[in-house]
C-alpha cells in the first residue's frame, strides 16, 4: 500500500510534528514500506483470540493509601523549563 | 586491571592490590582514550564518580562494604542520573538535567557501586545500530568500521572494549541482546515487570525492560540481583521476591531440557552463524542437557507485530515531548501548535518520527481495528506459542542476530533491512519473558551470541545455564586486540 503525500501530512499534523519539504517524501517511502510489513499480519488467523495489551495478565493495577507522597518541588523541576515566570510555563499567546 | 571480570576486581579490592581510587581513575583515562575512536559515551561523570569511589573505599576499610561496593559501571543514557545530564541520545533532551535518580540507578548507588558516566545509545532506544543516535554513532570495537549493535550500542562497546566492566542497558526488541551479540559480551533481559522502568525514558511501554551488559553471566548476575525488585513507582513492577542470583549458578544442568527454535533456523540465518550455534549446543549436550526441536508457528510474525505495538505505544509516551516543560523548544514560534510542531520536529530525529508517525497512523481512526487490535490478538498467538514450548523445555535457544555486525552506514537508508536485525529477539519482548545472549564464537574475526530465553521469572535458570557454558568455553574473556592494552595511547 502506497501513502499520498496528503495522508503523510495529515499523519504529521495528528502527531504535532512539522515536516520539510525534503522528508515528506522520504517519509512517504519509508511509512508505506511498514505498512506493507505489517500488512503480514492479516495472513494470521486471530478469530477468538483475546488482544494482549499487556505481558502480565492477571496484574491488576495496585492502589495505596491516599496520603500525599510527594512534596513542592517546582523550582527544581522548572530548572528544565524553557520558559518560565512566576513559577508559570510560558507559552506563545493562546488567546488574541 | 581493565581485563578483570567484577568478582575479580571485588576480589582485589578487598586484598588491597589497588584501591576503588586507582580503578577508577584507570577506567576514566580508558574512556577519555577511546572516546575519538569509540564514542561509547554521552557524558563522562569523573567528578562524581572519584567522590563515589572514596566513599566506597571507606565502607570497604570500614568493614561495611556489600558485594558491589567500589565496582565501577556505566549507565545507558535513557535512566534518569540525578544532576547529571540524561539525553536518550536525543537533540529533545540534549540539555536535560535530570531532577531525580532512576530505581535502578538509586539501587546501584546504594550498593556502592561508582558510576563512570552515561552511554550513548540510539535515540529513544530506537535503532539496532547506534546510528540513530544525536551524538553520532558508536563504533564497534571489533572493527571500528562496524555498528555495534543498538539501541544499547555504547553500553556493550564500552563492556567489549574494557572500558567499563559492567553497565546497564534496556530491552524492548533486542536492545540488550543484538548489541551484546554483535560486540561478543553478555546480556540479559529480565522479565517484564522484574527490573523497574521508574525514571527510564519510555519508549513501548509494555515491551521495556531494564537489564545488564557484563563480561560474564557470574558478573550479571551480581548486577542483576542488586537492580531488581518490586518498586510501588512502576504500576508493572512485580511483587515478587528476587533470589540470590549468584547462588544457583553453578546447579549442574543434567537432564535440562533446551528447546531449538525450529522457526530460526528456518531461512535468513547466516551459515557461520548456524555453525556456531550448533557448536555451542554440542557443549550443552556434553553438560547433560537433551536437545529438542519445538515450533513457535506465530513466531515469525514478530517483526510486524513489534512494529505496530511498538510505534503505537511510542507515539503516545513521546507526546509529553511538548517543547514546554523541558526539552528542546524550537526558536521563536508564531503560536502555540507552531510551538509544538516546530519543537518535536526539530527535536526529534528521523527514525524517531518514523516510528512517532507509524504510531500515529496504526491508532488513528479506522485503522486501530485492522491494525493495533489485529497486532495485539498475533502478539497473544506468539505468547501462547511461548507458553506451550515451556510446557516442553526448560530453556529455548537459537542465535541472537541473523549475522554479525554490518557496516556503518549499511542499512542505515533502508528501515525495513534494519527493522529485521530483530528478528529472533523481539518475541521475548512480545510475551515478557526473560532473555539473554552470551558469546558463542567468531565468524570473519567478529563475534557470535547464543541466545537463551526462559519461562516468566527464570533468570536464575538462564544465568545457571549461561554460566555453565562459559565455564566451558573462553569466548567470554575475549578483548578486541585494540583494546587489550591498559593505556589505550
Amino acid at each position: 500500500m502506497s501513502l499520498n503525500r496528503d495522508q503523510i501530512n495529515s499523519i504529521a499534523h495528528l502527531a504535532r510534528l512539522s515536516l520539510t519539504e525534503a522528508e515528506i517524501p522520504v517519509y512517504q517511502d519509508s511509512l508505506s514500506k511498514i505498512v506493507d510489513l505489517v500488512g503480514e499480519l492479516d495472513a494470521a488467523q486471530t478469530a477468538g483470540i483475546e488482544p494482549m495489551a499487556h505481558p502480565l495478565p492477571g496484574l491488576a493495577q495496585r492502589m495505596r493509601p491516599d496520603v500525599v507522597t510527594e512534596t513542592d518541588q517546582h523550582e527544581n523541576y522548572q530548572r528544565n523549563a524553557p520558559q518560565v515566570e512566576a513559577a508559570l510555563y510560558l507559552v506563545p499567546k493562546v488567546i488574541e | 586491571m581493565h581485563t578483570l571480570t567484577l568478582s575479580e576486581l571485588a576480589k582485589k579490592l578487598r586484598a588491597k592490590e589497588f584501591s576503588v581510587t586507582e580503578l577508577t581513575k584507570s577506567l576514566l583515562a580508558r574512556i577519555e582514550e577511546s572516546q575519538p575512536t569509540l564514542n561509547a559515551f554521552v557524558t563522562v561523570t569523573a567528578e562524581s564518580a572519584l567522590a563515589q569511589a572514596k566513599v566506597a573505599e571507606a565502607s570497604l576499610a570500614s568493614g561495611n562494604a556489600g558485594p558491589l561496593t567500589g565496582l565501577p559501571l556505566a549507565h545507558k543514557d535513557i535512566f534518569c542520573t540525578k544532576g547529571i545530564k540524561t539525553s536518550c541520545g536525543s537533540k529533545m533532551l540534549d540539555n536535560f538535567v535530570s531532577p531525580y535518580d532512576a530505581t535502578v540507578v538509586e539501587k546501584l548507588n546504594a550498593a556502592g557501586m561508582v558510576t563512570l558516566g552515561k552511554t550513548n545509545m540510539d535515540e529513544f532506544a530506537m535503532g539496532s545500530s547506534n546510528e540513530t543516535s544525536y551524538y553520532g554513532p558508536v563504533k564497534n570495537p571489533w572493527d571500528v568500521k562496524l555498528v555495534p549493535g543498538g539501541s544499547s550500542g555504547g553500553s556493550a562497546a564500552a563492556v567489549a572494549a574494557r572500558i567499563a566492566p559492567v553497565a546497564t542497558a534496556t530491552d524492548t526488541g533486542g536492545s540488550i541482546r543484538q548489541p551484546a551479540s554483535l560486540c561478543g559480551v553478555t546480556g540479559i533481559k529480565p522479565t517484564y515487570g522484574r527490573v523497574s522502568r521508574y525514571g527510564m525514558i519510555a519508549f513501548a511501554s509494555s515491551l521495556d525492560q531494564g537489564g545488564v551488559i557484563a563480561q560474564s553471566a557470574e558478573d550479571a548476575a551480581m548486577v542483576l540481583g542488586a537492580m531488581s525488585g518490586f518498586d510501588t513507582r512502576d504500576s508493572t513492577s512485580v511483587d515478587t521476591p528476587v533470589p540470590n542470583y549468584v547462588e544457583s549458578l553453578d546447579a549442574p544442568l543434567t537432564g535440562l531440557r533446551i528447546g531449538l527454535i525450529k522457526e530460526f533456523f528456518d531461512k535468513g540465518l547466516d551459515a557461520s552463524v548456524e555453525k556456531l550455534i550448533r557448536e555451542a549446543l554440542k557443549v550443552y549436550e556434553k553438560l547433560g542437557a537433551k536437545l529438542v526441536e519445538v515450533k513457535l508457528p506465530a513466531l515469525p510474525l514478530s517483526v510486524p507485530t513489534y512494529y505496530v505495538v511498538a510505534p503505537a505505544e511510542c507515539s503516545s509516551n513521546l507526546a509529553r515531548f511538548d517543547g514546554v516543560r523541558y526539552g528542546y523548544r524550537a526558536k521563536d514560534p508564531r503560536d502555540l501548535m507552531d510551538l509544538y510542531k516546530r519543537s518535536r520536529g526539530e527535536g526529534f530525529g528521523a527514525e524517531v518520527k518514523r516510528r512517532i508517525m507509524t504510531g500515529t497512523y496504526v491508532l488513528s481512526a479506522g485503522y486501530y481495528d485492522a491494525y493495533y487490535l489485529k497486532a495485539q490478538r498475533v502478539r497473544q498467538l506468539i505468547n501462547q506459542d511461548f507458553k506451550r514450548a515451556f510446557g516442553e523445555v526448560d530453556v529455548l535457544m537459537g542465535p541472537t542476530a541473523p549475522d554479525v555486525a554490518f557496516g556503518i552506514g549499511a542499512k542505515a537508508s533502508d528501515p525495513i533491512q534494519m527493522y529485521l536485525n530483530d528478528i529472533y529477539t523481539i518475541g521475548a519482548n512480545l510475551a515478557g519473558v526473560p532473555a539473554m545472549s552470551i558469546p558463542c564464537g567468531f565468524s570473519r574475526e567478529l563475534p557470535v551470541g547464543l541466545q537463551i530465553a526462559g519461562p516468566h521469572f527464570a533468570e536464575a535458570k538462564l544465568l545457571n545455564v549461561a554460566h555453565a557454558y562459559q565455564k566451558e568455553t573462553d569466548w567470554h574473556r575475549q578483548i578486541p586486540a585494540a583494546f587489550k592494552r591498559e593505556k589505550l595511547s
